[in-house]
Formats: structure tokens, C-alpha cells, sequence
């Protein structure tokens, strides 16, 4: 094995062993750089992490002796060593010789720290990759020398530069496999040159190189004297970094943390997105608008006069003003904008697919709000670019959509801000990360379109019919005894002069729903239509009545916040499964059973029960009319 | 050389930490900073006073204890906890007490028991829904792939293949009653950088990572402290002074020293630079099941 060993790119062993002190001081003033490699084991892309830990001595005796006895019990490279196994960390990847998920590996040199996020190459692992690029600064994208440009080739290009990454190497592996051919080289150049151009990028650096026999790995290969560019390492140590070229943007600090330990002290923590500041900056604070200027930068080793992009500081104001988690503060004269609607890209990374109009959970910065995606326009297939139509986007997909927030966000498009463009959705329930985003741009009817004020006011209209607005919300499995109860109360509310309207599931679904199935995204797409239908009639005044299975708690949770506190009314009417079965008003449970009905609640599809409803219904214990006049009583006391 | 623009490694890797920790004081409800006195430890908390000044960090720190932690571990804990400001829980496993586990005798089961078993009642007993870990992704391979928020089921369960994505730096804390998280703050950082800060920053640490003339034994190719009385020797075995120091610390009779001459902490990172062994070489508990042990250990619930 040691005849394919270069030389180290540690080469400060001197240094060290005669003066530390010296040594010390050249490590401190180290930058550092954060990269991602794009390839696949065949390009021979753990090889070449292994080679760049092990010439930067990174490497040390035990777990060398721990790799050479695993080369030859599991490796791929004969009696040689096979530096992928120093890299394939889970035992399952060993065993598969796959890499499944994405690790990061450091090293160093005396210029620059190094972390590659190393990430599996195949198409079922895009979400890894993209995580894998979201940090980094550079991206190596690694070709088979015998084989050219592939589709995986086109796949990580596009992602790389999808996730913003402006400084891409393209290192032609392998090189030592078809003789050090300088045509085979430039055929390969003279493609990607095409290529990148077509998806909009517009700089690279290519390379020769060969990561098992280390050419142009640390410095000039002997077997290349034809190429005059940089070794990939002194390309790597001099790239400029992302945070470099943050600092020359406008300032902005999303708020993390207030930080009051006592009356007299009242700071802002947070992690600087772009720019710098000083005290004497004025400075605003989004939503609210408000300016103040800074007073100190205060950190546990003494005040700051100026502090950068991507550090962690404290900021003092002059005045009093109100600032929070989730507010972002910027220069005052050059702020972000807000909005409330958007066109984004979604990554979407859960087995589930997503659900449009489905509320999800969405961070970005420091800001947490409700989100909810329409329909994609298109999903982009990752191989090939191309823009195809799609009614969802599952795991693994790309595509563009609109979204809308609960509320106004503090954001830039992902291309200026990463931190103030990049969000992830979170599911409500799961609470697993489900998507990746990037913000394009505000919708521009978010901020022109503006709500109607209109003479007669939604209290106005309560006040002609002498009552207080309602909804109250029916759950429960079918055969429950919803559509029952809700009726009886209906009835009850009418002989009492209140002015009700009973929205029926099976009645809406003839009409208003007609083009809805029963698939998780239809019906999450049923229940925002009657929120939206209730929600008009609470604001003419009525006591609305729901009759709806409505299965989903996000869903339900998300018609809630559409309303005016206290006017939504969950009333869980709770018949235990093998009741509901058990009488089968309508032979579904049935049919269900047979097979011949898909997606039944509580057969194939879930029902997620409240867990803390207005009124709960026991319809075991409670006959329809002691329920009704239960329910009324809640209602009018 | 950098221009005021550009921030060193360090200035990066700290920055980077600091926002981990106050994302988690902001999101958790119950948070808690594991401190094993070692340093790493050393580093996260003095990443953490940072984090918060001039506020003390807004949580306790928790020493899961087996009781058989070098003398000036305990010495150094205690100071610590003074100087920061911060309340300090210690957490010894009842069960392991009353049953006499120790590491002479028992082997696996006392990491087992004290360990793993006592950090998994300790975060029980006290409610913590996050706890802060100095464990770092260069230490071992299945922890390069371990995400910076580390979801642990409610038995306090990994598993490995059910991570979350983790993009920018954008953090999901959000977690079902019952569940946990383990966050690793420096995650980032490898052992070098630990050293460096340690030395720009003046951070107290135990006094046996330095070289120094201690009684110790051979056993099974590791040099061993005979740190207290309880250590049983075997016929004809005599405690040899020798000159050692650790680069590891544990529980003293599971952690190998290693001969040095190194007193100051330039001597001590020179000499980890000019190694050939890795760090947890010296830890017993890294060698059982082949390559996976800390894979395996853990999904079971060890940090």
C-alpha cells in the first residue's frame, strides 16, 4: 500500500516538533471551508475523502490498523487499502457499500479547516445531498474519467447550484485508468461547458486528478504536465468562502434569544446573516419597523466595536423599544420586507407525500409560522430539467409552488439571503422536517391586495339577528351519529329563534366538493373549503353547524385559526370503532371491509381524535337527544 | 492572514456553537448541559457562559457520576459549577450502588449501569426534554453521520436510520411529549480545535491531561492510575511512578495513560500532533462488537 502514498499536505511536522509556540500561532489565523463532494462509490468519491484524511495525517496508527484488517476482510481494492471504509460509517453501509446518509469529515492544512459533508450519490438520496449543500461553500463533483458526463453528473450539478453554491470544482477522477489522456480530458470539459451553461452556471473549475493514486491531489502531478491549474487542495485553500461574501450585504440579525438578566440590561442575541455593524448604527427592527440605534456589541471577552457576518453577538439599543424572538434587525435605511405570500422551491424529504392546502409548520431564521403550499405549478425532474406537471410532490421531488403564511414573515429571496430565504416545513403532528425551501419572491398580491371594508360590519350583521356567531365543529368517525345529533340541534337552536345553518359532509360533497375524492390530500382540501364556507357565514352572523368526519387534527387545528377566539366549537362525538361498525347505517364499514371502499376512516385511513374538544359527546353513555340538548347548552347557556 | 471580514476557524466554530445553544434554551422547555468534566465539557460550558453573558446559562448542568471518576474530576466539577453560576446535579445510579457495580468485576455492565442506564434515569427523574453533549463527529465513525438535534424516543432510543434533515442552519427542536433531544453543540469542532481554544481562552481543565509523576500499574497493555484505594491489586503487583498524563478522561480504571513528558498545553498539543494514535484509543469501551460498538451502544441509549 505505501507505493501509492504522496506526500502529506500536513507538511508542518518540523514546525510542530521545533516550535509549538510558532506552529500555534500560524493555526489560530486558519480560515475555514466547508465543502460537499458529489458522486457516487463507482466515481470513486469516498476514495478521494479517504486520500485527503489520510495525506493530511488525519489518519492516526489505530485506525489505520483497524482500516487495513477491514480492506481485507470487506474492502473492494484487493489486498490494497480501501480508504471508502474509513468513510462508510454505519455498519448497515459497510455492509452494503453504500453510503445512506450524509457525514462530515474534517481536515486540515495550515492555510484553511476543512469539513466535507459527504453524501451519497443515487437519485433516492437527493434530500441527503441537498442537506449536505445547504452548508457548504464548494462544491466537487466527481466524473469517471472512463465514463464522462452521466446523469448523476447532471443531477448534482443542478442541485449544487440549485442550493446557491457558486464555486464548483469538476474533477475528472480516475485519470491514472486511461493513461493521464489529456483528449479524454478535454472532452469532458468541452461537454460540462455546455452543459452548466444550460442550467446557469456560469463558472467552474475542472481538474485532472486521480484520488487512489493521489495526482494533483496536494500539488503538481508528474503525469499530467499538460495541466497548469491548481491541485485540488490549493484550490480548496484559496476559494473564498460564503461568509467572506456575506459581509458585504446590508445588515441583518435574525433574533434568537432577549437576553435580561436583570432591569438594567436588556440584549439581543442572535447570529449576524449579513453585514457588519457598529455602535452608532441605526438600525430597525422588523415587523414592527421600529428604529433605534446601537449602543453596545457586548460579549463575554469585552464590548465589540464592530462585529461580522456569521458571528454570535449580543446588541444593546439607546432606546427602549419592543424587539423578540423571530423580529429581525437591520439597517434602518436598507430593511428586508414582509409578506404573507410567496413562490418558493420545495425539496419535499418525507415518505409522505405533501399535502396542498395541509397547514405545516414553517421555519425560517428565527421566525416560526403556519404555512400552507398550493398545488406545485411544477415539478422539475432532476435528471433531465424538465418542467412536468405534478398535483403533489413526494419524496425526493423538486418543484415550485405558491405558499401562504398565517402571518407576515421578515424575508429575502434565498439568491440574496440565505438565512432569511432558507426554510424548512415541519410536519404538525409528526413533527418531522418534511421539506426544504427556497423563497423567490413575494407574491405581488400579497401586497396590493387588501381586504375590503365593507359598511356593514360582520358585528352588525350578529347584531340583526340578535345573537353570537358560532361554529360548532362535528367530528367523529362515520356512523358516529353526527348528521343526527347535528340536526337535533339544529332544530333545537331554530325553536330557541337562532339563525343556524347545517353544512352536511354528504350534501357539500354533491356540490361545492364534487371534484374531491377521498385521497388524505382531497380531504384535507374538503375541510379548508367548509372552513372558508363557515367561516362567510360566521361573518353574516350565523350559528354554523358542521357535519364532517374530518379526520386530520391539522386540519381541524387549522379551520380553528381561521375563526374569531372562542367562536370555534369542537364537539368530538365519540362512538368507539366496533360501535360505528357495528351499526353501519350506510353499509360502508362493509364495503370497506370487503376491499371494495378505499381509504375508509378508521379501516385504511386514520382518525385522529381531539385532544382537548370544546364538547366530547359519549354516544355509549348518551342518547341523541340528551347529546343535542348538551351540545345546546354549551352553546347558550 | 484574514481581514476583519473574515472570521479564523475558531471565531467560526464558536459562533456556530453559540447559536446551537440559544436555539435550544428558546425552544426546549427542560434543557440541561451533560457535563462529564472532561474537555470537551470544558469547552461547551465555557461556549455556553458566552452564549448567554452576562446572563449565567439558563439551565443546570447534570455529572451522571459512577463514583469512579478520577479525584481531581470531582475537584474540578465543583469549582466549576461555583464559577459559573450554574446549579449542579449529580446523578448516581442506585441500583449500581446497592449491587457494588464497579469496573474491576464487572466489566461492560458497569459502563452499562452507571452510564447509560444512570443518564437514562437521570433525565427521567428530572424531566430534561434536551440535554446538551459534548460528543464531536471526528471522535468516531457513527458519530460523523449523528445529526447536531439528536432525537431520542421516549425510552431514549437512536436510530440512525430516522434522522431528521438538517439544512443551514435551521434547527427542528419541535418533539412529542415523552420524546428527547441530545444536542452536540460541538459537533464540528475536532480535537485540535479543542486544544486551541482551550489555550486562547484560558480554560481551566483537570490537571491530568498534563504530564506529571503518578502511580500507576500495567494491565492488558494499558497503563492505569492508582488514583484511590480502592484499587485492587494483584498478587506481587506494586504501583511504579511514572510520568503520564491522559488524553481521555473516564472513569480511572477504564482509562489508559499514556507516558509524556508534556506539562504545559503547547507541550500537550504538540505531542497529540505528533502521535499515531487516536484519542479514544486509550477507552475500553469503543473495542466490543468490531467496528459498530458505538453504533450499537448507541441506539441503547448511551450519549
Amino acid at each position: 500500500m505505501t507505493d501509492t502514498l504522496t506526500d502529506p499536505i500536513y507538511k508542518t511536522d518540523s514546525l510542530i516538533a521545533e516550535d509549538i509556540d510558532a506552529y500555534l500561532d500560524v493555526h489560530q489565523h486558519k480560515t475555514m471551508l466547508r465543502f460537499i463532494t458529489c458522486g457516487s462509490v463507482d466515481d470513486g468519491k469516498s476514495t478521494l475523502i479517504g486520500r485527503l484524511l489520510y495525506d493530511s495525517k488525519m489518519i492516526f496508527e489505530d485506525q489505520l490498523a483497524a482500516l487495513e484488517a477491514d480492506s481485507k476482510r470487506v474492502g473492494t481494492q484487493g489486498q490494497e487499502i480501501d480508504f471508502a471504509l474509513l468513510v462508510d460509517g454505519l455498519a448497515a453501509e459497510r455492509e452494503q457499500g453504500i453510503t445512506i446518509d450524509v457525514a462530515y469529515r474534517f481536515f486540515a492544512t495550515e492555510k484553511r479547516k476543512f469539513i466535507v459533508a459527504d453524501t451519497p450519490g443515487h437519485e433516492q438520496y437527493t434530500r441527503n445531498m441537498v442537506t449536505g449543500a445547504s452548508t457548504a461553500d464548494l462544491a466537487v463533483i466527481l466524473i469517471d474519467a472512463r465514463k464522462g458526463i452521466l446523469t448523476q453528473t447532471r443531477r448534482h450539478s443542478y442541485l449544487a447550484h440549485l442550493i446557491g453554491i457558486r464555486n464548483i470544482v469538476l474533477a475528472v477522477n480516475k485519470m491514472d485508468l486511461v493513461g493521464y489522456d489529456q483528449a479524454i480530458f478535454d472532452k469532458i470539459v468541452a461537454d460540462y461547458t455546455e452543459f452548466a451553461a444550460s442550467i446557469g452556471i456560469t463558472a467552474f473549475t475542472p481538474m485532472p486528478i486521480s484520488g487512489f493514486k493521489g495526482d494533483n491531489i496536494t500539488g503538481p502531478s508528474e503525469n499530467t504536465p499538460w495541466y497548469t491549474g491548481p491541485a485540488l487542495i490549493e484550490h480548496l485553500e484559496t476559494v473564498e468562502v460564503n461568509s467572506a461574501v456575506d459581509a458585504d450585504k446590508p445588515f441583518r440579525m435574525p433574533v434568537q434569544w432577549v437576553n435580561r438578566p436583570n432591569l438594567d440590561f436588556r440584549g439581543f442575541s442572535g447570529l449576524i446573516a449579513t453585514g457588519t455593524v457598529k455602535p452608532g448604527d441605526a438600525i430597525r427592527v422588523l415587523p414592527s419597523g421600529k428604529t433605534s440605534t446601537v449602543s453596545r456589541i457586548v460579549t463575554m471577552d469585552g464590548d465589540l466595536d464592530q462585529a461580522v457576518a456569521g458571528q454570535s453577538v449580543t446588541l444593546c439599543f439607546t432606546d427602549e423599544i419592543d424587539c423578540s424572538r423571530g423580529d429581525v434587525i437591520a439597517l434602518a435605511d436598507n430593511p428586508p420586507q414582509a409578506a404573507d405570500q410567496f413562490e418558493a422551491t420545495i425539496v419535499w424529504m418525507a415518505d409522505e407525500e405533501m399535502l396542498p392546502g395541509r397547514s405545516y409548520w414553517l421555519k425560517i431564521g428565527t421566525q416560526m409560522v403556519t404555512a400552507t403550499v398550493q398545488q406545485p405549478k411544477y415539478q422539475v425532474n432532476v435528471n433531465t430539467m424538465e418542467h412536468l406537471a405534478a398535483k403533489t410532490l413526494d419524496l425526493n421531488a423538486i418543484g415550485v409552488a405558491n405558499l401562504s403564511t398565517d402571518k407576515q414573515i421578515v424575508f429575502e429571496a434565498y439568491a440574496d439571503n440565505r438565512t432569511l430565504g432558507g426554510f424548512i416545513l415541519i410536519d404538525k403532528i409528526s413533527n418531522a422536517t418534511v421539506a426544504a425551501g427556497m423563497l423567490h419572491f413575494s407574491l405581488r398580491r400579497a401586497q396590493n391586495v387588501h381586504w375590503q371594508a365593507t359598511d356593514v360590519s360582520r358585528d352588525f350583521h350578529a347584531a340583526l339577528k340578535n345573537q353570537k356567531p358560532a361554529v360548532l365543529w362535528f367530528t367523529g368517525l362515520s356512523g358516529a351519529g353526527k348528521s343526527t345529533i347535528a340536526n337535533l340541534v339544529e332544530k333545537k337552536l331554530a325553536r330557541m329563534n337562532r339563525h343556524t345553518f347545517l353544512l352536511d359532509g354528504d350534501n357539500v360533497r354533491h356540490g361545492l366538493n364534487k371534484d374531491l375524492g377521498f385521497t388524505d390530500a382531497d380531504r384535507v382540501e374538503n375541510i379548508r373549503r367548509v372552513g372558508e364556507v363557515a367561516k362567510l357565514m360566521t361573518d353574516a352572523g350565523l350559528i354554523v353547524i358542521t357535519a364532517f368526519i374530518s379526520p386530520f387534527r391539522s386540519e381541524r387545528d387549522m379551520v380553528r385559526q381561521m375563526m374569531q377566539p372562542g367562536e370555534f366549537i369542537e364537539v368530538h362525538i365519540d362512538t368507539p370503532l366496533a360501535d360505528a361498525e357495528a351499526r353501519d347505517v350506510k353499509g360502508l364499514y362493509k364495503k370497506a371491509r370487503s376491499g371494495q371502499l378505499k381509504n375508509f376512516t378508521g379501516i385504511d385511513s386514520p382518525y385522529e381524535a381531539p385532544l382537548d374538544p370544546e364538547i366530547r359527546v359519549d354516544t355509549v353513555a348518551m342518547t341523541a337527544e340528551e347529546a343535542a340538548d348538551a351540545i345546546v347548552a354549551r352553546l347558550i347557556p | 492572514m484574514t481581514d476583519a471580514k473574515t472570521l479564523t476557524h475558531l471565531e467560526r466554530l464558536e459562533a456556530e456553537s453559540i447559536h446551537i445553544l440559544r436555539e435550544v434554551v428558546s425552544e426546549a422547555e427542560k434543557p440541561v448541559m451533560l457535563y462529564s468534566v472532561g474537555k470537551d465539557s470544558a469547552v461547551m460550558l465555557h461556549l455556553a457562559r458566552k452564549a448567554f453573558y452576562p446572563s449565567p446559562p439558563p439551565f443546570p448542568l447534570l455529572h451522571v457520576d459512577t463514583t469512579w471518576k478520577f479525584q481531581d474530576m470531582y475537584k474540578l466539577r465543583d469549582r466549576m459549577a461555583q464559577e459559573s453560576g450554574m446549579e449542579l446535579l449529580v446523578y448516581q445510579n442506585q441500583e449500581a450502588k446497592d449491587r457494588g457495580i464497579n469496573p474491576f468485576d464487572h466489566g461492560a455492565l458497569h459502563t452499562d449501569m452507571w452510564k447509560t442506564e444512570g443518564l437514562k434515569q437521570a433525565l427521567n427523574l428530572y424531566g430534561f426534554d434536551a440535554a446538551f453533549g459534548g460528543a464531536r463527529r471526528d471522535e468516531e465513525k457513527s458519530r460523523a453521520k449523528e445529526r447536531i438535534f439528536s432525537f431520542r424516543t421516549a425510552s431514549h432510543g437512536w436510530d440512525p436510520k430516522n434522522q431528521r434533515p438538517e439544512l443551514w442552519n435551521l434547527y427542528n427542536a419541535r418533539k412529542a411529549k415523552g420524546e428527547s433531544i441530545r444536542i452536540f453543540p460541538i459537533s464540528n469542532w475536532t480535537e485540535l480545535d479543542i486544544w486551541q481554544y482551550i489555550h486562547l481562552n484560558d480554560i481551566p481543565i483537570v490537571p491530568l491531561y498534563f504530564s506529571a509523576k503518578r502511580p500507576t500499574v500495567e494491565r492488558d497493555g494499558m497503563l492505569l492510575m492508582v488514583d484511590d484505594d480502592r484499587f485492587p491489586l494483584e498478587p506481587g503487583e506494586v504501583p511504579v511512578e511514572r510520568s503520564i498524563r491522559f488524553r481521555t478522561l473516564g472513569c480511572y480504571p477504564l482509562t489508559g495513560a499514556v507516558e509524556s513528558e508534556a506539562a504545559t498545553l503547547p507541550e500537550v498539543i504538540q505531542e497529540m500532533l505528533l502521535t499515531t494514535t487516536s484519542e479514544r484509543q486509550g477507552r475500553a469501551i469503543d473495542k466490543d462488537a468490531g467496528g459498530a460498538g458505538m453504533e450499537k451502544k448507541k441506539q441503547e441509549g448511551y450519549f
